[in-house]
């Protein structure tokens, strides 16, 4: 927390929680926002002038894997923070399949531990929601919680035992927070590695029905529905699984969702060429699907916008598709890909702002996604026109495993503050504090 | 065996210059016809191999006329030598194969091999070594339309239609071919600029 | 020919698959003389990096290299299931240093002949990639019908079997329809490939209809593993739905004739007294793959990015 003080000047101020959009001066004092508003007079402290930015709450990522503890080659916290505040998000929510599981307080404290000392960015772990993401036996969700878990779940796996996620889901009130389901039947999808369509068939490559996440969705939903929890579905991908959760909106069912950049802008076409940087969990879809998911964000069906950031080594990815792990790392993509729909007018600009930090803020019950007065001070400069070329060897993630390798981004973070400080300047760098 | 010196070259419809045309090609082909038998007194050995695609119609003609001359029904063989050459894959050109067919044996024939252009002698040398996987000749001979010289190996043209001296950039190709059939057959210099084929 | 690689029939277009025919039926004419050598490929090396085991189509390429007088290497990555991912780059590194003219890979992953192409200067020839391709498969399956039926305009090609996991019906959807022949595909349900249809074939899960008037029968090898992920529930009911006797062949056309990949499950997809002889013409099939091989190395080995110009 800074005592400093930090006039942002003269920036589109896009404020959600305030359904503010207009020009104005941010003022921030003390590691919060001190005042915000058109023309402030005043003097001292630092300046930062933002004209033709926007002024934005800092982004909040609902899904990373920040491989620490136990994979620090793919990235870890100090990496991951570090690439998360150059992608504009003052934070991000980590999952916990690392080695150990975190699904033990102690876990939850070493990474917050290490997320104090390294991170600039502030980071929120997720507790597992079975031991060992074995599916069977609960964790002490309670403890996970008590310790910093900010919502529990398996992801990476499923909870295959309807049984076991039923009590997952009624147990969980106890702990007052979601559960997140990577909501996939794996006895559908069996070794499919791509969406099971044309496309997979024109690979050769074993496919991953639709189906198979929609099945799942809707379990998810009746169970939540069943037991009265909050259910919060994980990397939505398939025109089914939106379907559902804005019927079971309607019906008044506590379910929050999310979708990654990749879902909203490539399709299982992206995947002929075998390049292992477009495999991920779940896998691209179809065109209908992208369709829906870009429609169901808009209307406000889904949420957030997660990037399930998923670093692997080049070693691991540089292998025959079915052999290679899913995932795509996206904290530094996030804002150019997705700005995409605001470009193509499908979501206004302040919409967009709130999928990235009002909606995640409030999934997780933590401040943040705010301008307020007496928020944090957290936030971030997006300059929606700034062309560059991506180059994820000169990322800070400590991975390369994107689908936008080499290409031209429209729009990036200009700047990031957590609590007030400065930790990511385009010129100068993350500045640690 | 004294071939025709260079004549001056008539001009035809597209921007190529005739060397020989119909009537001259046959009368060439007749007294080459007549020396081949006249050189090789055991003329039922005589094996004509043509190297596609020119050599082909001027082997079947020789052969009409021999049959002419000694009532002998002298093979005639198709040999492609594409196989055999030697600046295939360094340029990494891949000419269409032509059709190789040898009707007869090879082995203790007088082979009588029949090209319409000779030039640096490549091609004649990738068809003896074609030939040599065939079998033994007791002797290959070469006829050639047409010596435009310029030659690289030492190769010998034992029957000269016409000798011709060109430029290198030169080209120089017998015309007319209509697969199997025989329609008016003309030797034409191109030059580099030219059109047609 | 346009590309540096033969990776997929989907990559060729009529012309391609045209010159590759002609340029096979040349070769076979080597194959009958009695010094079956020509010296085009000589002093060149062609790798058959063989991942997956199979010495029916690795001993087919071997005669193609060595009768177009090419050294010929064998390149077996050992298959220790200890070494469950291959790393794509190192293999192309490894291969890279050796100087290839070609390298002839076969994988049970589809995609890595693509992989490698992209990382190597030689050309590289795929030899069968988990179910994507199996490009000279189809090729010579082409070229046997040419021989058979010498035209495919107007002909009606049926594949009977597990298409879902099977490179040769797709290499072959491809290589037929682009040749101008219909293409059928008949298998169980479950063996049929989501939107198979939209690569241009017609899909029939009843054997009778797809055998209705065809010319060409070609028929894949069910194989045993399919048992345990319930694909199908006996081999004795598959045999008597999808299987092919003399019987069933009499809704196709009288001249019909029967293909199969290799090797045969006899009794299963295939009926004992049909391997053997005519209508059958799966001997022709191989002789003539050496041929087809052959015109397909004279069209890209040597041909690598670094050497050209």
């Amino acid at each position: 927390m800074a005592s400093g003080r930090i006039w942002i000047r003269g920036g589109r101020v896009l404020d959600p929680s305030m359904g503010r959009d207009e020009i104005a001066d941010v003022l921030v004092e003390d590691g919060k926002i001190a005042a915000v508003g058109a023309g402030l007079g005043g003097s001292g402290g630092e300046v930062i002038e933002a004209a033709g930015a926007w002024v934005v709450p800092g982004f909040i990522d609902l899904h990373v894997h920040l491989r620490e503890p136990g994979q620090e080659y793919k990235e870890d916290i100090a990496s991951g923070g570090r690439a998360a505040v150059a992608g504009g998000f003052s934070a991000v929510v980590c999952m916990a399949n690392t080695q150990p599981v975190n699904d033990d307080p102690s876990v939850t404290e070493y990474i917050l531990d290490r997320a104090r000392q390294e991170s600039p960015a502030r980071v929120y772990p997720v507790g597992a929601a079975t031991r060992g993401l074995g599916g069977e036996v609960m964790t002490e969700m309670v403890a996970l919680v008590d310790a910093g878990c900010v919502a529990l779940s398996d992801d990476g796996k499923t909870i295959m035992d309807s049984g076991v996620m039923r009590r997952v889901l009624e147990y969980s009130q106890l702990a007052r927070v979601a559960i997140i389901t990577h909501a996939e039947d794996r006895t559908l999808v069996r070794e499919g590695v791509v969406n099971e369509g044309p496309v997979s068939t024109r690979l050769g490559l074993p496919g991953n029905p639709s189906t198979a996440e929609v099945i799942h969705v809707a379990r998810d939903i009746l169970l939540a529905e069943l037991a009265g929890a909050h259910l919060h579905v994980a990397h939505v991908s398939t025109a089914g699984a939106v379907d559902l959760i804005r019927s079971a909106r309607e019906r008044g069912i506590h379910v929050t969702a999310e979708v990654t950049p990749h879902h909203l802008t490539l399709t299982d076409e992206a995947t002929l060429g075998y390049d292992t940087n477009t495999k991920m969990a779940p896998p691209l879809r179809s065109e209908k699907d992208v369709r829906a998911c870009r429609a169901g964000l808009a209307d406000g069906t889904i949420d957030a916008i997660a990037t399930d950031h998923a670093p692997h080594a080049v070693h691991e990815k540089d292998v025959e598709f079915t052999a290679a792990p899913p995932g795509v790392i996206g904290l530094e993509t996030a804002v150019p890909v997705t700005l995409d729909l605001v470009r193509a007018s499908e979501i206004p600009p302040l919409e967009w702002v709130r999928r990235l930090s009002t909606n995640p803020a409030r999934i997780i019950h933590r401040a943040g996604g705010s301008l307020a007065v007496g928020a944090p001070a957290d936030v971030a400069l997006i300059d929606p026109e700034r062309r560059w070329v991506y180059d994820p060897a000169k990322g800070f993630s400590k991975s390369r495993n994107s689908p936008w390798a080499g290409r031209e981004m429209i729009g990036c973070a200009i700047a990031t503050l957590v609590g007030g400080v400065l930790v990511w300047d385009i010129e100068r760098g993350v500045l640690l504090p | 065996m004294a071939a025709s010196s260079a004549a001056p070259a008539r001009a035809s419809a597209a921007d190529a210059r005739v060397l020989l045309d119909d009537v001259a090609i046959r009368r060439a082909l007749v007294r080459i016809a007549h020396e081949v038998v006249e050189r090789n007194e055991t003329w039922r050995d005589l094996y004509l191999v043509a190297i596609p695609n020119g050599g082909v119609p001027l082997a079947r003609i020789i052969a009409a006329q021999v049959r002419e001359i000694t009532g002998l029904e002298v093979p005639v063989g198709i040999l492609d030598t594409t196989l055999y050459r030697d600046d295939l894959v360094a340029s990494g050109e891949r000419p269409p194969l032509r059709r190789t067919e040898m009707p007869s044996a090879v082995d203790d024939r007088v082979v009588v091999l029949v090209d319409d252009v000779v030039s640096t002698g490549r091609t004649i040398r990738a068809a003896m070594d074609a030939l040599m996987d065939f079998g033994r000749p007791r002797s290959v001979q070469l006829v050639g339309l047409v010596d435009r010289g310029h030659r690289e190996l030492p190769i010998k043209i034992d029957f000269v239609g016409k000798n011709v001296p060109t430029q290198r950039e030169e080209r120089v190709k017998l015309r007319g071919l209509q697969g199997d059939l025989e329609g008016p057959l003309e030797v034409v210099i191109l030059d580099t600029n030219g059109g047609g084929a | 020919m346009t590309g540096r690689d033969l990776l997929g029939i989907e990559d060729l277009d009529r012309a391609d698959l045209e010159l590759i025919l002609e340029t096979a039926e040349r070769m076979q004419e080597v194959g009958r003389r009695d010094v079956k050598k020509v010296p085009t490929l000589r002093g060149r090396t062609l790798i058959n990096l063989f991942f997956e085991s199979s010495t029916r189509t690795r001993t087919s390429f071997e005669i193609a290299g060595k009768r177009l007088s090419a050294d010929v290497v064998n390149f077996t990555p050992s298959s220790s299931s200890l070494t469950k991912a291959e790393s794509i780059l190192d293999t192309a590194m490894t291969l890279d240093a050796m100087d290839p003219d070609a390298v002839i890979v076969r994988h049970k992953v589809a995609g890595v002949p693509k992989r490698l192409a992209d990382a190597l200067a030689a050309p590289v020839i795929n030899a069968g990639d988990g179910a994507h391709e199996h490009p000279t498969q189809a090729l010579l399956d082409c070229f046997t019908v040419k021989q058979e039926k010498g035209r495919f305009d107007g002909l009606t090609v049926t594949i009977i079997g597990d298409i879902t996991h099977s490179r040769v019906a797709r290499s072959n959807l491809y290589a037929f329809t682009k040749l101008g022949a219909e293409v059928r595909l008949a298998a169980p349900p479950t063996m049929l490939p989501a939107g198979i249809e939209s690569l241009g074939a017609k899909a029939y899960t009843s054997l009778r209809e797809a055998l209705e008037g065809a010319d060409v029968v070609m028929v894949l090898r069910i194989q045993q593993e399919r048992l345990d992920g319930c694909f199908f529930p006996s081999i004795r009911e598959y045999a008597s739905t999808f299987g092919i006797d003399r019987a069933k062949l009499r809704y196709a056309k009288d001249d019909v004739i029967v293909m199969h990949p290799g090797p045969i499950n006899r009794g299963v997809e295939i009926a004992h007294d049909l391997a053997d002889r005519r209508p059958s013409v799966i001997l022709d099939q191989v002789r003539n793959g050496v041929a087809v091989r052959m015109a397909v190395l004279y069209q890209f080995a040597g041909r690598s990015a670094k050497r050209e110009g």
